[in-house]
């Protein structure tokens, strides 16, 4: 009972510290994001609220609570309301599974720095992502708005297309790490042994898909204002459009941490052996919390590097792009990966694949592909 | 016809494999936009930073006085002719025994009114006068009203103080 209590109490803690830091990211990352857009394209961006702006996340809160929440005649009132909070809800859950350090021990008692350690942990990531389309979809359905409409077909037609390829580069992990628990795929990870490493072509495939998952440039097109006005949440106003977007930046900041998880060894660093001589494996541990939450920004930085680089995709560009392109790649990745464990040198494979693949696609456009007359 | 040799024309054939795989591309621009997120921002940040408009930048309106202090203006009103706003407002009055060092001419305005709402800052007033006694600073705006009385400027706002001189850059 004693025991229960206490593992109860301590994930209660860490649950709680995820789920703070987590909003905190996804506050500041929309101070980042204009920051960045800002200095990208040779601006200072907000100032104005605190030094450098720092209090904007906040006045931005301010914002959005004094607005008029209005919800529209001939909506479906509770679908109306689900919406948001379903984004909001299955953003959320993600975190659980992202193993963010290793155990600590304080007074003899081990915790793990994770919400739960489920043995299905990637297939759960995998099956709240797909949850969360369904904020956009019940918000635009529910808008009783033709754009609001459009704008939700988009966003599953194009989450659907994407989670096969995503899952399909997921595969290839698993088949190197042989089981689907988050963090026995960082343990596998360790000591710089990241998957990166070992799977460039599956890291390049997933990222594009998180792009397209998290609903962000090149591939935001369910609210693609040229067309679409704001597409799912035009008809939305005050905090519950601000669910929808905070809903993006803990999307964002949760794929920067999968990612992270998955392909660049999770809460490693280099280094961690000395630290954990000198100071002891806590401290080793906490700082493996930061490196991978160090990591996680770095991702939310190239997604918002992205986002003010590229134009969006047309949309039958988009779906051809994952059905023709992606998704062939994909399986190739997993062929490549399966032939690599066979043989028994993944790293030397991967990078042959990658060769071949290249090669093999400069020989069909030399053949096939007609050049322009000069 | 050709006006001008400069025509260039472009030919758009197949795009090449590197463009076709985009993440060549993509890279680039990324690298773009990485060395501008370094490079210094242009931005002014107005209120508290001003830049330097030039010489002929037209501001606030100011009735010059000549070297010995007299004011040059002589109530011609050919700027409120020029005036497209019909912006100024003047009475003249004629120049008394002994206040020579006050008027530079025989006849002087005793009223010179400049509807700051109307006009539009284009300087012809500037360009009619003949005696050059109007000019528009380069150096200071008209500053934000807040009460209907502050609209309209008089004289005692316009005429230029000596101890305060206007010195156009690039003049003497
Ligand atoms: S600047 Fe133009 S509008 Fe203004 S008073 Fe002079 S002539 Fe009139
Ligand atoms: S300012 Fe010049 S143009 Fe206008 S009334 Fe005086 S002298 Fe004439």
């Amino acid at each position: 009972m004693e025991l229960i209590n206490t593992v109860f109490i301590a994930k209660a803690i860490i649950v709680g510290i995820v789920f703070a830091i987590t909003l905190g990211v996804a506050a500041y990352s929309t101070y980042f994001e204009r920051k960045i857009a800002a200095f990208m394209q040779d601006r200072i961006g907000p100032d104005r609220a605190g030094p450098f702006g720092i209090l904007q996340p906040l006045a931005d809160a301010v914002k959005m609570f004094m607005k008029e929440d209005f919800i529209p005649a001939n909506s479906n009132k509770w679908l109306f309301i689900a919406g948001p909070c379903l984004s909001m809800l299955t953003a959320l859950m993600t975190s659980a599974v992202v193993p963010f350090g290793d155990t600590v021990t304080i007074g003899g008692a081990t915790f793990d720095l994770q919400g739960i350690d489920v043995n299905i942990g990637i297939l759960w990531v995998f099956g709240i992502v797909s949850l969360g389309v369904y904020g956009i979809m019940i918000g635009g359905w529910a808008s009783n708005n033709k754009f609001a409409l459009l704008g939700a077909i988009r966003a599953a037609s194009q989450n659907i297309s994407y989670e096969l390829a995503m899952g399909m580069a997921i595969i290839t992990i698993l088949m190197i790490t042989g089981s689907l628990s988050t963090k026995e795929i960082v343990e596998v990870q360790q000591n710089g042994h990241w998957n990166i490493f070992y799977q460039p072509l599956g890291f390049i495939i997933f990222i594009i898909c998180a792009f397209a998952e998290c609903n962000r440039t090149p591939f935001d097109l369910p609210e693609c204002e040229t067309e679409l006005i704001g597409g799912y949440h035009t008809e939305y106003s005050s905090m519950k459009l601000g669910f929808y977007l905070f809903a993006e930046y803990i999307n964002m900041f949760i794929s920067g941490a999968v990612m992270a998880t998955l392909y660049f060894g999770g809460y490693d660093y280099p280094g961690i052996d000395f630290v954990t001589q000198q100071f002891g494996s806590n401290v080793a541990s906490f700082v493996g919390v930061g490196a991978l939450i160090g990591k996680s920004l770095g991702f939310v930085f190239v997604f918002m590097w992205v986002r003010w680089t590229i134009p969006r995709f047309r949309y039958d560009q988009l779906m051809n792009l994952g059905w023709t392109g992606l998704i062939p790649l994909a399986m190739y990745n997993v062929v490549v990966t399966g032939f690599g464990i066979l043989v028994g040198k993944p790293f030397m494979v991967s990078i042959a694949g990658l060769v071949l693949l290249i090669a093999a696609l400069f020989v069909y456009d030399q053949l096939l592909v007609k050049k322009k007359i000069a | 016809m050709k006006l001008s040799n400069k025509t260039k024309v472009l030919e758009q054939g197949e795009m090449t494999l590197a463009e076709r795989m985009y993440l060549p591309a993509i890279v680039g621009g990324m690298a773009t936009t990485l060395k501008h997120f370094f490079s210094k921002p242009v931005t002014i940040r107005y209120p508290e930073q001003k830049r330097y408009l030039g010489p002929v930048y037209r501001g606030q309106h100011i009735l010059k006085r000549d070297e010995a202090g007299a004011e040059r203006c002589t109530a011609c009103g050919l700027c409120a002719v020029a005036c497209p706003a019909e912006a100024i407002s003047m009475v003249a009055e004629e120049r008394k025994a002994g206040e020579e060092s006050l008027y530079r001419e025989e006849k002087y305005a005793k009223v010179y009114e400049i509807n700051m709402l109307r006009c539009i800052f284009c300087g012809l007033c500037e360009e009619a006068c003949p005696k050059e006694a109007i000019f528009l600073r380069h150096d200071t705006m008209v500053p934000v009203f807040h009460q209907r009385d502050e609209v309209i400027w008089g004289k005692d706002k316009l005429v230029e103080k000596m101890d305060h001189r206007y010195l156009r850059d690039g003049w003497k």
